[in-house]
């Protein structure tokens, strides 16, 4: 008995020994299989199964309430037969504007990253100024406060009157209505700065441009993540109502055309479109968040 | 000439209209290299005085002076280890550090010289090990010596330490007031410490700044502590100097001005 521990105790202190018995052994590979290969898959199967069938239970109902003959919407085994040019290839090109709906998306993309760029460059910048001084914030609050509630379409009028072009009117429709979350969002964030990092930042005395790289962005980075990520999502619902009225080959336009030409189930598959992509793009700026801001949250 | 003067210093907070004074003709002068701690009961508004001295909160009345001049303003010549450590969470300990010491330095030190600079003051507070774990990623006691290493790193005038060890568990302190007792024996800075510890002022303090309760506190002791250093925490429990010294702080923190509210 006494023996034993004392062999064991030795092991213990020598782990090289004992891992060097322990290596050719082929036991912990089978085991490595059972171990991690069938929860991930068991995990997978988790998260897929129940959308999947949901999925697929709507789409059944959907069948049943509009296959009656009088029915007003399509069906959706009618929507694959009519629309199946745009269902399996978003990118073919047919004529100008006989186009897969993956080029109209990335028009429209294209618009959402200048407008929402402007506005996430101008909005963090005048958040910061309403977050960092008193007479800032009480000067402009009440007009951003005010100006915020305004629908985005609401300026399509002004922006089409002073730019006389569609182009930069939707996109300073993106921008006007992206720009508020970000301008509160920052402020909030600048003004929960913690003193502590305010005294820090005086004893080893940064000037303005220092303060705001090095402290108030990262401090607020959380907060400025946060007004981005409503941003984004309010400039992708945006973008396709101004594009509705404005024209060109984004999505919004083609919307508007197939509902003026009763190309339903064209319709259909543009919504189904918009939705992923919105999804993708507020899970981008997510994971963009979630990596810029690792590790910055006070322990 | 001193040091280091706190010349006659009030401080008065307004919020609206009501006033509260904190502090009362307050005089204190530092002589370069000495140790110097102020004790008193929570409230009373030891972190005031060192925020003045600090140039972090201005004073009402009165000034502070540092070798014959005038400071009114924060800067890396009186450098704070503040009580809860305040490093950036979203810095390494290494570029918590390189913060004070690229602006300190950035004129003087080549890059290279800059990055031995740090990892010399990292190595001061043995943490030099931890220089790429973020302040998430450490424990108190390292976060503190952390904080301490930033500090030295300016090379500051005066040392300032808000309860530097508040927060940290009885075995954790012990050491870290070791540390601080070695690094103030090898570079000899001047020190001016806040804590309500009295083994912990008497065993590091040359002086011990006593205050009475707030409000409107004002000086109400200051006691020398001639105890030869290097100081042995084990060899003083028995000392007789170092058992008056604690006796006489004791008795003026809980006879002569005891904490009304926590009676
Ligand atoms: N910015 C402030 N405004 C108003 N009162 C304050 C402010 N800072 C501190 N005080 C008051 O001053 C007193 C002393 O505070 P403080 O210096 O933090 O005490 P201590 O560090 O000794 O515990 C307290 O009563 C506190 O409420
Ligand atoms: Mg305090």
């Amino acid at each position: 008995m006494t023996i034993a521990l004392q062999k064991s105790a030795d092991a213990a202190a020598t782990p090289v020994t004992a891992s060097a018995t322990i290596v050719p052994l082929s036991q912990p590979r089978a085991s490595n299989v059972q171990t991690k290969l069938i929860p991930a898959a068991k995990e997978w199967a988790a998260t897929l199964i129940p959308p999947i069938i949901t999925v697929g239970a709507l789409l059944l109902l959907w069948q049943i309430l509009c296959m009656k003959p009088g029915a007003t919407l399509p069906s959706p085994s009618r929507i694959w037969t009519d629309a199946k040019d745009l269902i399996v290839d978003p990118f073919f090109v047919a004529g100008p504007q006989d186009i897969g709906l993956g080029w109209r998306i990335l028009t429209s993309l294209q618009r959402v990253a200048v407008g929402f760029g402007l506005a996430s460059i101008v909005g963090v910048l005048l958040g910061a100024l309403v977050g960092q001084s008193v007479w800032a914030m009480r000067g402009l609050d009440p007009i951003f406060q005010v100006l915020r509630t305004v629908p985005p379409l609401a300026w399509l009028p002004i922006a089409l009157a002073a730019f006389r072009d569609s182009r930069p009117s939707a996109i300073f429709v993106i921008f006007i209505t992206s720009i508020w979350p970000i301008i509160i969002n920052t402020a909030v964030g600048i003004r929960n700065i913690p003193q502590d990092y305010r005294n820090v930042a005086s004893v080893v005395q940064l000037n303005q441009l220092e303060f705001f790289w090095k402290i108030m962005i990262p401090s607020a980075a959380p907060y400025i993540f946060t007004g981005l990520r409503i941003g984004v999502g309010l400039s992708w619902l945006a973008i396709v109502a101004a594009e509705m009225l404005t024209g060109g080959v984004g999505i919004g336009f083609f919307i508007w055309d197939a509902w003026n030409s009763s190309r339903l189930s064209d319709i259909i598959i543009a919504l189904i479109y918009i939705g992923i992509v919105g999804f993708v793009l507020d899970r981008m700026v997510a994971f963009i968040a979630n990596i810029a801001t690792r590790g910055t949250q006070a322990a | 000439m001193a040091y280091l003067k706190i010349d006659h210093v009030d401080k008065v907070f307004s919020r609206g209209n009501r006033e509260t004074e904190v502090l009362k003709d307050i005089v204190l002068t530092v002589e370069k290299g000495e140790y110097v701690s102020i004790i008193g009961h929570s409230g009373c508004g030891k972190s005031t005085l060192l925020n003045i001295v600090a140039g972090l909160t201005p004073a009402t009345q009165g000034g502070v002076l540092l070798e014959g001049r005038e400071v009114n303003a924060p800067g890396p010549d009186r450098a704070v280890v503040f009580q809860n450590h305040s490093l950036l969470p979203w810095l390494s300990s290494y570029d918590n550090v390189k913060l004070g010491v690229d602006k300190v330095f950035g004129r003087t030190k080549s890059r290279a010289e800059r990055h031995d600079w740090v990892m010399h003051n990292l190595d001061l507070v043995q943490m030099g090990h931890a220089r790429d774990k973020r302040p998430s990623e450490i424990s108190g006691g390292m976060k503190q010596r952390i904080g301490i290493a930033r500090a030295l790193a300016m090379e500051p005038k005066v040392l300032l330490l808000d309860e530097p060890f508040g927060a940290l568990d009885a075995l954790t302190r012990a050491h870290l007031q070791d540390s601080v007792m070695a690094l103030h024996q090898k570079l000899g800075n001047t020190v001016l410490m806040i804590t309500h510890d009295v083994d912990e002022a008497v065993l590091l303090s040359d002086r011990i700044v006593m205050m009475t309760n707030g409000p409107s506190a004002r000086i109400g002791e200051v006691l020398d502590v001639p105890l030869p250093r290097p100081r042995k925490r084990l060899e003083l429990a028995a000392n007789a100097t170092y058992l008056k010294c604690r006796q006489r702080v004791l008795e003026f923190l809980y006879e002569r001005h005891r904490y009304v509210e926590a009676a």
